[in-house]
């Protein structure tokens, strides 16, 4: 599969301080490749160089063979693009918008139909100022496809959405690429990466330090370790669990038992306790994340912690 | 919602088509730009009613109305207003109104959003230029008709010069305007200093005091201002006179440096 978007070396300062340090990947056609990091990581700056918003300092850059800055003209025609936080004008009503903005494309999308889709259509007379988060969002999602773009980047796709509208979003999304469409989606949401990405790029401090498929990522930092927590009814003496080799370590918080392992241990555990007949109240069994990939790879706590509230890469 | 997402219409494209939109695409944002325009309540009120206003109070002050020999050339106090408060609809539109306009666009991310669409934020510009101009020259149209039909105020008399003088007019006060989008940070900045220009830009001018009746270094110092040459000009061709070159020259130079100025220092973002 040809590359689509094919980033080498990429660097990005503003006065002191280095926004993106190095950075390189390549996103293959259909793809749905996700930059993951925490605020001020530089995610912002990266995709801003690739829709030609910005000249990076060094490096190379090619999007669909077209070079973002000194072919813009052309590649705004086939590169569909939701910014972070961009606005419209107060008093402009959602159909107007999404007429305007499909005549500046010589192959729009029926914008009536994209309407349709992201559940705008009774929208179409009310003005952008009386929108709800949720729907300056997805009128956001429509006008960046309104051009039957090739390649879409989509910076912070369902920040500020509710749950459902969250869920809706990503089918949307999963639609569109089915259609043919490669998409680049900077995210911070650990949930939507694994739902949605094909290949992640996790990047911290402008540099990359992680790039796999979500599972591997999530695999490859935490190991197979898998964690089993259940309430024994009767309680179970620690050495029948801590007896079994694919057992790590058992620990206990109030009657609650932790018992963390690798390989079979699910198997390994359920079999002992059914052996004497121990039943196993509230189970739970959890897997290494992509946010554990996170947590060990970045040292965050979780991607929103970072430099601040917002991206400071203005 | 899920379902639909399949019949969406975005199919990839062919790599290569026609031309970009050009024309159309800058009709289409003219239009909308006028809807906004008309949609900005207030600003309409207030750029366009307000002269409205005080040319119909002026005009219904008896006085004002009576020949004046002595300082304004055997014309009426309202003769000599209608020039003024044309050069205050240009003012207040090219000081107020545009640079607002552009602030709040930048300030929002609008014209950040367009730099990443085929139209580009030069004919956004372009459009809103285009709009502010087209708004002025009706107003222009309005005052001149309402004078002429209420108040019996006569109309140009030297067309080519009172064209030549708005169009130099509308060069240096928009170019003001630019100028002024181009160096404030927000819309908030951009009100005041449209504000602040404004009212000492408008004494000059002879809102308040007609410029003939100015002492001689009030008058100097007025032709040297983009509103006093324009006011100057404006009355010269009203009367019949071809404006005076020196001020026709002012405009322009005026008009040139704030243009220049705006292109040099203006920023998307």
């Amino acid at each position: 599969m040809p590359a689509v978007i094919e980033v080498r070396n990429l660097h990005k300062s503003y006065g002191d301080t280095v926004a993106v340090n190095d950075v390189s990947f390549t996103v293959q056609e259909g793809e749905i490749f996700g930059i993951l990091g925490p605020n001020g990581a530089g995610k912002t700056s990266t995709v801003e160089c690739i829709e030609g918003l910005r000249t990076a300092d060094g490096g190379a850059i090619s999007v669909l063979g077209l070079d973002p800055r000194r072919d813009h003209a052309e590649l705004t025609q086939r590169l569909g693009v939701q910014l972070q936080d961009s606005q419209l004008p107060e008093r402009l009503e959602v159909g107007e918008a999404l007429d305007l903005y499909s005549s500046f494309y010589r192959q729009p999308a029926d914008w009536k139909a994209l309407a349709d889709a992201l559940g705008l259509s009774g929208k179409l007379r009310t003005r952008y100022g009386k929108l709800s988060g949720g729907q300056k969002q997805r009128l956001s999602i429509a006008l960046a496809l309104v051009g039957s773009p090739q390649v879409a980047v989509l910076d912070e796709l369902t920040t500020g959405l509710d749950p459902q509208a969250r869920r809706d979003t990503w089918a949307l999304i999963e639609g569109v690429r089915a259609s043919g469409v490669t998409i680049l989606l900077v995210t911070h949401f650990m949930e939507e990466a694994e739902r949605l990405c094909d290949r992640v790029a996790l990047i911290d401090s402008g540099k990359i330090v992680a790039m796999d498929t979500p599972s591997a990522l999530a695999a490859g930092v935490a190991g197979t370790e898998m964690r089993i927590r259940f309430r024994p009814s009767p309680q179970i003496d620690d050495e029948l669990l801590t007896g079994l080799p694919e057992v790590t370590n058992v620990t206990r918080r109030g009657d609650l038992v932790e018992v963390t392992g690798t390989g079979n241990v699910v198997a390994a555990v359920t079999s002992v306790l059914a052996r004497n007949q121990i039943v196993a109240e509230q189970l739970r069994v959890d897997q290494a994340s992509l946010e554990d990939a996170f947590v060990a790879l970045t040292g965050h706590d979780s991607p929103r912690d970072g430099s601040g509230a917002r991206e400071g890469e203005r | 919602m899920p379902s639909s997402a399949q019949t969406m219409s975005t199919a990839p494209v062919a790599p290569a088509g026609p031309p970009g939109p050009g024309g159309a695409a800058l009709r289409r944002l003219t239009v909308t730009e006028l809807k906004l325009f008309g949609r900005e309540r207030g600003g309409v009120i207030w750029g366009v009613g307000f002269p409205l206003l005080l040319l119909i109070i002026f005009g219904n002050i008896p006085g004002f109305r009576a020949p004046v020999s002595k300082s304004v050339h055997g014309l009426s106090i309202l003769d000599a207003y209608v020039p003024i408060l044309i050069a205050f609809v240009l003012a207040m539109l090219a000081l107020n109104a545009l640079p607002a306009g552009l602030a709040g666009y930048r300030e929002k991310g609008i014209l950040r959003r367009l730099a990443t669409t085929p139209v580009g934020p030069g004919r956004v510009l372009a459009a809103q230029l285009a709009v502010n101009v087209a708004v002025v020259l009706a107003m222009l149209v309005l005052l001149v008709g309402v004078a002429r039909l209420a108040f019996g105020v006569a109309l140009p008399r030297h067309a080519a010069g009172f064209a030549l003088a708005v169009l130099l007019t509308i060069g240096a006060l928009f170019g003001l305007g630019l100028l002024i989008a181009a160096v404030v940070p927000t819309v908030r900045a951009a009100n005041a200093t449209g504000a602040i220009l404004f009212f000492p830009m408008m004494f000059f001018a002879g809102l308040w005091l007609p410029i003939a009746a100015m002492p001689p270094v009030l008058q100097h110092v007025s032709h040297a201002t983009p509103l006093g040459a324009a006011a100057q000009s404006l009355t010269d061709a009203w009367q019949g006179h071809w404006p005076q070159p020196l001020q026709l020259l002012v405009l322009a130079a005026y008009g040139l440096v704030f243009i220049l100025g705006a292109a040099r220092l203006f920023r998307w973002e």
